[in-house]
């Protein structure tokens, strides 16, 4: 036993000293120009919400845009994590310190800190993701320096709701959100549209659980970290006999993946395409995007080159900004009318005449 | 001395004195607590170098030099040495004064965020060590500081009352919220039996479910909102700003250090506080002295609620007045139980493990936008501190400090001094 780990403690040791051997690097550490293009004096700055940039979903999908901009733009990041509410302010208040020409806030919950550093600082520009700015009994206010990013997201999840009615064996489908915030609702109120409209369409009647557009009620797992309660809720919807289910709540759709895997059953993902940014691709008939990436792209894009401006930029499905994912693994399992109806959709939600309408949409 | 026997036979209905768990706990924690200042301040060491040694790994220059070690080792180092030394610096300018700063204000303005980080932490983590010295585990302040969040907020924000009595009222609400959640479990502990330390935990999710609930009805939730967030607290409710606007230090500083002469008032001067500390030290004693060891446990858990809540209302009417929502408590319950622990349960130990947790914390958020540290390390390191403080011998081994209860070494000196002087063979026993 003893000799053992001998052994093993002196091949660890070999291995670590033999990894040590490497060449070391001539002319010493000049570090790398990014992407070729000269870099910049520009500044781009972000704080995460809770979830942290690594949770698969809004956080991750807006760091990306930021890490984008670095390789593509040239310019300086920085880019710090929140781990709860409390670290918003002095997050914010760092990234000012730190000589940021603009700062992000990732998610609704940095309104009040975005708000703020932005009335303070008005030689900084700023941004916020999914969230308007509103004054102390809420009415609406616009900052010069302060640009919401807002996405429209009933629109795509209006196709995905269709697509959802379409595909489902049981008859029923389900969705949750997060927190009942606009952000997350818009998605719900989408879907709800989509599955009465095929119901409509079909003279079918599938089920939806979970939400209810017309009294605003529905399930909700309580945050956007807790990834047992999605699992749980999952869980109780397919034993209500729901086999599709469209999560809204970032990591927590990890728990929902897991519970729907374990049932056979398929989801819709949100935010991201979940085939390629989660490892549940296989039950993932596609997802309701949110451009997140692409919109910080072009606003910082913007901003580096001396445009920004404080108009809020809405993703809608006209400007590629809100989306459906293509199917991947379940294309040759979508019936080809269906998948020919939900182009028609789309190009009459992009052409007007067809509305999707929601009391969560940003205005 | 016996119509109450010490190890009774229980009759039906009578409440658990202390069950086997809580026998075990109250050594842990006596272990804890009574272990000296040394190993406090050795564990902190031993935290910090073990931050170093991640920080080290987690950096990108750190592991290219790696790779070349033997080739240039002193890559290696340098990389070592400023990977560290910057996320340390970044973290001490961050916590207590910027050398950068370009104005006084923002010299001066990191030492007064670690205030006002600290404030909930020390008025939690008081309440939490007056439920250790009187052998309750409460590990329910995050529920509790919620409670208190949410009726300190809804005071602040629903009436209109003139300067000065509104925040008293508001700063009222808060610690009755917090006093009335915490009493539950000590009801239930007094009557029942129940473990505290289940309850406790348990009524932490509740008040987190009932916040979350609360804020989606007309009694919290800002009219014209969609969003979980609650009115923003009015300037007549908020504690005043110390220096001023450009820094976040408020009154709630003040108040938490008050409140720590209170506590130790309490604890050391006060027949209460006796009676607190004699539960503590043997419940069984206690009763038979008369004191009723039920009443105590209410009483310890309404003050330590109450406590807590008052860490509410630094948050709700100090630095979060924007509005209430869900995350108020942060993770400042549970961090509370640290600070309460690495402060021994004494009022100025529980104020400096307070300042110390607060300045990691500020100082973190300052490490992280400087130099990309993960403020993870921030609570690796606070672990490590709790870790090493609970495992008093490990630290003394690594440090080679004495034990205590042994002969210390001024001990062991004049033992050998007074066996000297006295015959020369007892030496050979004394030193045996």
């Amino acid at each position: 036993m003893k000799r053992t780990t001998r052994i093993a403690a002196l091949a660890g040791i070999a291995a670590l000293v033999l990894s040590a051997c490497g060449q070391a690097p001539t002319g010493g550490g000049s570090s790398p120009t990014a992407g070729g293009t000269a870099a910049s004096n520009f500044r781009a700055c972000m704080v995460s919400d809770q979830g942290g940039w690594d949770d698969q979903s809004f956080n991750e999908s807006g760091h990306d845009g930021l890490l984008q901009a670095q390789k593509e733009l040239g310019v300086q990041i920085n880019a710090v994590e929140s781990s709860a509410p409390t670290d918003f302010v002095p997050n914010v208040n760092n990234l000012v310190q730190d000589n940021c020409n603009l700062i992000i806030g990732v998610g609704f919950n940095l309104e009040a800190a975005i708000h703020q550093a932005a009335l303070a600082n008005p030689d900084i520009e700023f941004a916020l993701i999914d969230s308007s700015f509103s004054d102390a009994s809420g009415n609406p206010v616009t900052i010069k320096n302060a640009k919401p990013i807002l996405f429209n997201t009933a629109e795509a999840a209006f196709l995905a709701g269709y697509l959802a009615a379409g595909m489902t064996q049981s008859g029923t489908v389900a969705t949750f959100g997060g927190m009942q915030i606009p952000a997350v609702t818009v998605f719900m109120d989408g879907f709800y549209d989509g599955v009465q409209q095929y119901n409509k369409d079909n003279s079918k009647s599938v089920k939806l659980l979970g939400w209810n557009k017309a009294t605003q009620t529905g399930s909700f797992s309580g945050d956007f970290s807790n990834q047992a309660q999605g699992q749980n809720l999952t869980q109780g919807f397919i034993d209500q006999g729901a086999d599709i289910i469209m999560p809204v709540a970032g990591p927590v759709g990890l728990g929902a993946a897991a519970a729907a895997s374990d049932a056979g059953k398929r989801l819709i993902w949100v935010d991201s395409d979940g085939f390629k940014s989660t490892e549940h691709g296989d039950i993932i008939i596609t997802s309701v995007m949110k451009e997140i990436g692409q919109s910080v792209f072009d606003v910082i894009k913007n901003a580096a080159a001396g445009n920004f401006s404080a108009e809020p930029y809405v993703g809608t499905l006209e400007n590629n900004g809100v989306g459906l994912a293509p199917f991947h693994d379940f294309a040759s399992k979508v019936p080809s009318e269906l998948s020919q109806k939900i182009d028609s959709y789309k190009q009459q939600i992009i052409a007007g005449t067809f509305k999707v309408e929601s009391q969560n949409s940003p205005k | 001395m016996s119509d109450e026997p010490t190890t009774e036979a229980r009759r039906p209905g009578q409440p658990v004195l202390e069950s086997k768990v809580d026998e075990v706990g109250r050594g842990v924690l006596r272990e804890i607590l009574e272990s000296s200042w040394v190993v406090t301040l050795f564990a902190v060491v031993a935290a910090l170098v073990l931050g170093a040694i991640l920080i080290a790994a987690a950096d990108q220059h750190v592991q290219t030099t790696a790779g070349y070690f033997f080739a240039r080792p002193s890559d290696f180092f340098n990389a070592l040495g400023s990977a560290v030394g910057n996320a340390y610096s970044a973290l001490f300018q961050g916590a207590v004064v910027n050398f950068h700063g370009t104005t006084f204000a923002r010299v001066i303005r990191p030492i007064t965020e670690t205030m006002t980080v600290s404030t909930p932490l020390i008025f939690a983590g008081l309440g939490i060590g007056i439920g250790f010295r009187a052998g309750l585990f409460n590990i329910g302040a995050q529920g509790q500081i919620i409670l208190g969040a949410i009726l300190g907020g809804w005071v602040g924000f629903t009436f209109h009352l003139p300067v000065g009595l509104h925040l008293l009222l508001a700063v009222v609400g808060a610690a009755v919220g917090g006093a009335v959640w915490a009493s539950i479990a000590g009801v239930l502990k007094a009557t029942t039996g129940a473990n505290e330390v289940i309850v406790t935990i348990m009524l932490n999710n509740v008040a987190v479910y009932l916040i979350g609930y609360l804020l989606t009805t007309p009694m919290l939730q800002a009219p014209g909102v969609n969003n979980p967030i609650s009115p923003p607290t009015p300037p007549s409710a908020q504690y005043p700003l110390l220096l001023g606007s450009q820094f976040r230090l408020h009154l709630g500083f003040v108040l938490a250090l008050l409140a720590a002469v209170v506590v130790w008032w309490l604890m050391e001067r006060s027949t209460l506080g006796l009676r607190f500390r004699a539960v503590g030290a043997n419940p069984h004693a206690a009763r038979t002295a008369g004191m009723s060891v039920a009443w105590v446990t209410v009483w310890v858990m309404a003050i330590a609620g109450a406590l807590s809540g008052l860490a509410g209302s630094a948050q709700v009417l100090g630095t979060e007045t924007s509005g209430l929502t869900a995350g108020v408590a942060a993770s400042f319950g549970f961090d509370a139980i640290t600070v309460a622990l690495l402060g021994r349960s004494k009022p100025l130990g529980t104020v400096l493990a307070g300042l110390l947790f607060g300045g990691l914390r500020a100082g973190g958020f300052a490490m992280q936008a400087r130099t990309g540290t993960p403020i993870d390390i921030v609570l690796v390191v606070q672990s490590f501190i709790v870790l090493f403080i609970a495992a008093p011998p490990l630290v003394r081994a690594i440090f080679r400090l004495p034990t205590p209860g042994g002969p210390t070494r001024a001990q062991r000196r004049a033992q050998k001094r007074a066996a000297r002087a006295a015959a020369q063979p007892v030496t050979e026993e004394v030193q045996a």
